[in-house]
C-alpha cells in the first residue's frame, strides 16, 4: 500500500459498472475506463530570477472499447456518470459490431501494487521550499567559473491518481508520485558558446533532496559546459566507445529496446522480429526492463491498463527470451500481458512501452575497459536519440565526450550525434563492466505521446560505432 | 481573429473582471476536438473521438508572475485555477520587465480558419478515405507493406483577454492523411511515409501521398553505408524544412536577451550567404501555421530576418521586447492552456532560387541528396551551433544520381552551413510544419560512414 493517505475512489464502482456495461452495447467483447487525477507544480528559474510558479490540475477520463481487431476511444473531461456514460457511448458507436444486448460488468475488489514509497508528497511541501531549490542551484552553477554566463533551473512535481476498471472484472489503482529538477548551463569563451545539462528525477516525494546533493547536479552540469569550451571538434568515422556507467541506457532503448515492443513486431516492423531464442547480442548482453524498480523514474505499481508492473528479461545471455507486451498483443498471441500497456493521459490510448530498461553487471574492471582501449572516444554523457525500428538503424548525441588515446581520457569532444545499426552495435558490445548504474530521467516519445523511462547499465565498449563529427 | 466565440470571449471576460487594484490579469480559454481513425489491412484498427477543454490564467503583479492552468471549464475549477494563480504570485522574482501585451494599433490580416465542409464530413466517408489511402499505397509498389494509414481532424476555439484591453477569440479546424510503409528485401526492411493535408478531405492528394510513402520505403532499399569524407549536400524540401525551422531558436529575442542564441552581437552582420533571404510571415495565407493572431492576441505581421544575408532582425514577443528596448513583432507562442506564451518565429518562409532539384543536382560532381535526417533533437545544439545529424540519400556523381547510401552523418556547425549555401531551387512545398520546403545546396559538410 501507498504511504500516501487512502482517499475516496476517483468514480464509485457502481458507476464503473454500468459504465463498462454501456461499452459494451453494441457488440464489443472489452470495455475499459482509464480514469486520473492529476495535480502538478512547476517553477522555472532562467538568468537569475524565478519567473514563474504554475499550478496544473488535469481530471477525466478515456474509455476503450474493443471489437475483433477494431478498438474504439473517447475521452472526456466530465466524471459525473451522465459524462461518462456519453463517452462511453461515443466509444461504443466507434467500435460498432453487428451484436448488441445487454452485457452485466462485474468488478472484483481493487487491486493495488505498491512499488514506490513516497515519505513527504509533494503537497505537503511548501512552494517556497521548491523554489529556494532553484536559487541554489543557480547559486552553485554560477560559483564554478567565471565563464558561466547563464543558468536556467527548472523544478517539477505531480501526483497522478489513477484507477482502470475493465469487463473483464479488473479493478485497479495506483497513485503515481514523481519530482524532478534540471538544470541547464551556458559558458561563453573565445571560441563561442557550449552548454552543459544535468537532470535528476524520482517516483519519490521532495524527499529526494535530502538524499541528493542539489548543489553537486549544478556543479556537475556547469562544469560540462566549462569542459566543452576548450573542446575540439569530435572525430569522423567508426571507432571503438567507451560509455561511462549510467550514461548509456538510452544506447539500449534505441538499439533494441523500441524494436522488442510487440505492437511493432506484430507488425513486423523490428529488426527483432521472428528472432526469438536467437543470439541478438554478446552473450555478455542480459537486457531487463522492470517497472517495479523502486523509486527509478519509470517505476510504476501497476501499468496504464491495470495490470501489475514486472520485471521482465528481455535479453539473457545474448539470446532474445521475450517481447515486451500489453493486454490487445498479449491477447492475440494468447499470452499474458507484461506490465508494458502505457499512456501519456487519459486522453491517450495506450500501447506497448518501456518501464526502466537497463543492461545487468559484467565482469570488468571499467578502469581497465579504458587501459585496453588504444584510440577510441568515451562518452561521460548522453543525449536523446531515435530509432527506425525496420531497418535497426538509430542514432543518439553525446553531450560530454573525450578521446581515448593510449588507454588514457584526454581531451574533450564538442558535441554530435552517433549513429549504429542496433542488431550490429549489440553484437559488437566486447567488454562490459562491473560498476552498473541508472541513468537520467527520461521521456520517451512513440506516436506522439511521452511517458516517463528510466535506463542504466554499466560502463562498456562498443568495438565500433560511427562519431559524427567533422574531424577528419 | 475572423470568427469571434463570444459564449468564451465572455469567460474569459469575467475571469479578468476579477483582477485586484494592482494586479494584471491574462484568461486564456480553449475547447476543442479531435477525430482519429486509423487502418491497418484494410480493417479500421482505432476510431478515436474525443473533446477537451481548458483554462490558463496569468496574474502579475509588482513585477511577480503567478500561473495556474486546468483541464476543464467547470466554474468551480476556474475559480480555483484564479486563486492557485493569484498565489503563486509571491513565489516570483520581481522583473521590471514582466507585463502582458498592450494593444499596439496593428491591423490583423483577415484569412480563413474554418472549413464549414470539414466541420460537417460525415464519419464513414472519413474512415473510407483512409482504406483507400492503404489501398492506393499497396498498389504502388508491389515489395510495399503498410503498417498504418490515418485519417485525423481537429478543430479548436480559443480566446484570450487581459486586464491590457486585449479581446481576441476565434476557431479553426483542420484536416490531413498519412501513411507510414515498409518495404522488403530479403532480411532488409526500410520504412516510408506520405501525407496530405487539406482545409477539408476533398483537397487530399491520396494518389501522391500514397505514392511518396511507397518511394520513401523502396528507395532505401539495398542502400550501403559510405566512406567518410566532406561533400556537397543538396537538402531535399523535407529536410530544408526541419533545418531551417531549428534557427528558430537562434533568432528568438527572448534567448538574446538572455545570452543563448548563437546570432548574438551580430545584428546588420552578414551571417549567410547573400542567396540566402529568410521571411517570418504567418499572414501568409499558403503557409501550414498561418495565423492572424500571434500567442499574446497581437495581430501577426510579416518580419524579414535575414534579408540577401544579413542578420535584420529578431523576433519578440512584448516581454522580450521591453527587455531589448523593442517594440513586438507579433511572436509570442503558445501551446495550448496549461502554459504562457513563449517567444519563437510562427511561419518561416526562405525566398525561392530559380532552379528545379534536378537542375541543381546536375551541376554537382561529388554529392549527395540528403532525404531524411534523425536526431535533430539530440545532435544540433542552437546555442553553440554545432550540428550533427544522422542521414540517409542517394549519392551524386557527375551530375547525376546513384546508389541508395544509409546508416551515416553529415556534421558542420549552423554558422557555417549558413554561409556555405550554395544554391537553392524553385521547389517550394508547403509542408505542414513551421518552415517551408524547397531544395537548398550547402557545400564542405562532413559525412561520417565507416
Amino acid at each position: 500500500m501507498s504511504k500516501i493517505q487512502a482517499v475516496e475512489p476517483l468514480v464509485a464502482p457502481d458507476v464503473l459498472e454500468r459504465v463498462l456495461a454501456k461499452g459494451r452495447s453494441t457488440g464489443a467483447e472489452f470495455s475499459e475506463i482509464y480514469i486520473e487525477d492529476k495535480r502538478s507544480t512547476s517553477a522555472g528559474l532562467d538568468d537569475g530570477k524565478v519567473e514563474q510558479v504554475t499550478s496544473g490540475r488535469d481530471r477525466g477520463a478515456g474509455i476503450r472499447v474493443v471489437s475483433g481487431e477494431t478498438t474504439g476511444f473517447a475521452h472526456t473531461s466530465d466524471l459525473s456518470e451522465r459524462g461518462l456514460l456519453a463517452a462511453a457511448e461515443a466509444a461504443a458507436l466507434a467500435a460498432k459490431q453487428s451484436g448488441g444486448g445487454v452485457h452485466k460488468v462485474q468488478l472484483g475488489a481493487v487491486l493495488r501494487h505498491s512499488v514506490n514509497t513516497v515519505k513527504l508528497s509533494p503537497d505537503a511541501v511548501e512552494k517556497s521550499r521548491k523554489v529556494e531549490l532553484l536559487k541554489r542551484v543557480d547559486a552553485a552553477a554560477r560559483a564554478v567559473n567565471a565563464s558561466i554566463v547563464q543558468v536556467s533551473a527548472g523544478y517539477g512535481d505531480s501526483r497522478k491518481r489513477i484507477l482502470i476498471a475493465n469487463s473483464n472484472g479488473v479493478l485497479s489503482a495506483d497513485e503515481q508520485v514523481r519530482t524532478l529538477l534540471r538544470v541547464s548551463v551556458v559558458a561563453t569563451g573565445d571560441g563561442g558558446m557550449q552548454t552543459g545539462y544535468d537532470s535528476l528525477g524520482h517516483t519519490i516525494g521532495f524527499e529526494m533532496f535530502d538524499e541528493n546533493d542539489v548543489e553537486e547536479l549544478a556543479i556537475r552540469a556547469a562544469k560540462q559546459a566549462v569542459t566543452k569550451l576548450s573542446a575540439r571538434p569530435a572525430p569522423s568515422g567508426a571507432m571503438p566507445v567507451v560509455i561511462k556507467r549510467g550514461s548509456g541506457g538510452v544506447l539500449f532503448h534505441e538499439a533494441c529496446g523500441h524494436g522488442l515492443e510487440a505492437d511493432l513486431v506484430g507488425k513486423s516492423a523490428s529488426v527483432y522480429r521472428g528472432k526469438m531464442g536467437e543470439l541478438v547480442a554478446s552473450p555478455l548482453v542480459t537486457l531487463v526492463d522492470d517497472g517495479t524498480m523502486t523509486a527509478e523514474w519509470g517505476a510504476i505499481g501497476i501499468d496504464d491498463e491495470g495490470h501489475p508492473s514486472q520485471r521482465n528479461t528481455l535479453i539473457k545471455d545474448g539470446v532474445l527470451t521475450d517481447y515486451m507486451w500489453d493486454y490487445l498483443r498479449a491477447r492475440k498471441e494468447g499470452r499474458a500481458q507484461s506490465g508494458n500497456g502505457r499512456r501519456q493521459s487519459y486522453q491517450h490510448l495506450p500501447m506497448v512501452r518501456m518501464t526502466n530498461t537497463f543492461v545487468l553487471n559484467g565482469k570488468e574492471e571499467p578502469d581497465d575497459i579504458i587501459r585496453d582501449t588504444k584510440h577510441g572516444v568515451y562518452i561521460a554523457k548522453l543525449g536523446g536519440g531515435q530509432v527506425d525500428t525496420a531497418s535497426g538503424d538509430f542514432v543518439f548525441g553525446m553531450t560530454e565526450a573525450y578521446l581515448i588515446e593510449n588507454g588514457e581520457i584526454t581531451e574533450p569532444l564538442r558535441e554530435s550525434n552517433l549513429i549504429g545499426n542496433g542488431p550490429e552495435v549489440l553484437k559488437d558490445i566486447d567488454l562490459l563492466g562491473n560498476d552498473f548504474a541508472m541513468g537520467n530521467p527520461g521521456t520517451c516519445g512513440k506516436d506522439g505521446q511521452g511517458v516517463p523511462v528510466g535506463d542504466g547499465q554499466p560502463t562498456l565498449r562498443v568495438r565500433s560505432l560511427t562519431i559524427g563529427g567533422t574531424a577528419a | 481573429m475572423s470568427v469571434g466565440v463570444p459564449e468564451l470571449q465572455s469567460l474569459a471576460d469575467s475571469v479578468v473582471e476579477q483582477a485586484k487594484p494592482g494586479e494584471q490579469i491574462e484568461a486564456y480559454v480553449s475547447r476543442g476536438g479531435e477525430t482519429s481513425v486509423r487502418v491497418y489491412e484494410g480493417e479500421l484498427e482505432h476510431f478515436v473521438s474525443a473533446q477537451s477543454e481548458g483554462v490558463g490564467i496569468r496574474i502579475i503583479k509588482d513585477g511577480r508572475t503567478g500561473f495556474a492552468y486546468a483541464g476543464t471549464l467547470e466554474p468551480s475549477a476556474i475559480a480555483e485555477v484564479l486563486a492557485e494563480a493569484r498565489d503563486n504570485i509571491q513565489f516570483g522574482t520581481v522583473d521590471q520587465w514582466a507585463g502582458l501585451a498592450e494593444p499596439d494599433g496593428v491591423a490583423q490580416i483577415p484569412q480563413k480558419f474554418w472549413d464549414e465542409e470539414l466541420a460537417n464530413y460525415p464519419t464513414d466517408k472519413k474512415i473510407e478515405i483512409t482504406k483507400e489511402l492503404e489501398k492506393l499505397t499497396l498498389a504502388a509498389d508491389a515489395r510495399v507493406r503498410s503498417e498504418q494509414s490515418n485519417y485525423e481532424d481537429g478543430w479548436a476555439e480559443t480566446a484570450v483577454s487581459t486586464t491590457t484591453g486585449i479581446r481576441e477569440s476565434g476557431r479553426g479546424n483542420s484536416c490531413y492523411v498519412s501513411v507510414a510503409t515498409l518495404a522488403d528485401d530479403g532480411d532488409e526492411a526500410q520504412t516510408g511515409f506520405g501525407f496530405s493535408v487539406g482545409d477539408s478531405p476533398k483537397e487530399f492528394d491520396l494518389n501522391k501521398a500514397a505514392r511518396e510513402a511507397a518511394d520513401r520505403a523502396t528507395r532505401l532499399l539495398g542502400a550501403t553505408k559510405p566512406a567518410s569524407k566532406s561533400v556537397t549536400i543538396v537538402l531535399d524540401p523535407y529536410v530544408t524544412s526541419q533545418f531551417v525551422s531549428i534557427l528558430s531558436s537562434a533568432l528568438n529575442g527572448e534567448n538574446l536577451a538572455k545570452g543563448r542564441s548563437l546570432f548574438r552581437d551580430r545584428l546588420n552582420e552578414q551571417v549567410a550567404d547573400p542567396r540566402f533571404t529568410l521571411v517570418d510571415d504567418p499572414t501568409n495565407p499558403l503557409a501550414y501555421t498561418a495565423t492572424d493572431i500571434d500567442g499574446e492576441g497581437l495581430a501577426a505581421r510579416r518580419n524579414i530576418l535575414i534579408e540577401n544575408g544579413v542578420l535584420k532582425k529578431f523576433v519578440h514577443s512584448s516581454y522580450s521586447a521591453r527587455r531589448m528596448n523593442a517594440k513586438s513583432t507579433g511572436n509570442a507562442t503558445r501551446g495550448g492552456f496549461a502554459g504562457g506564451p513563449g517567444v519563437g518565429c510562427l511561419a518561416m518562409q526562405v525566398q525561392p532560387g530559380n532552379k528545379t532539384q534536378a537542375e541543381l543536382i546536375a551541376a554537382i560532381d561529388d554529392g549527395v541528396l540528403i532525404q531524411d535526417v534523425s536526431g535533430m533533437h539530440s545532435g544540433v545544439n542552437t546555442i553553440s551551433g554545432d550540428f550533427s545529424t544522422g542521414a540517409s540519400g542517394i549519392v551524386i556523381k557527375n551530375g547525376t544520381l546513384g546508389a541508395p547510401i544509409r546508416e551515416f552523418t553529415i556534421a558542420s556547425t549552423l554558422q557555417k552551413m549558413l554561409l556555405n549555401i550554395v544554391d537553392l531551387g524553385n521547389d517550394i512545398d508547403w509542408l505542414p510544419m513551421r518552415a517551408v520546403g524547397l531544395s537548398l545546396v550547402i557545400s564542405d559538410v562532413m559525412m561520417s560512414g565507416s
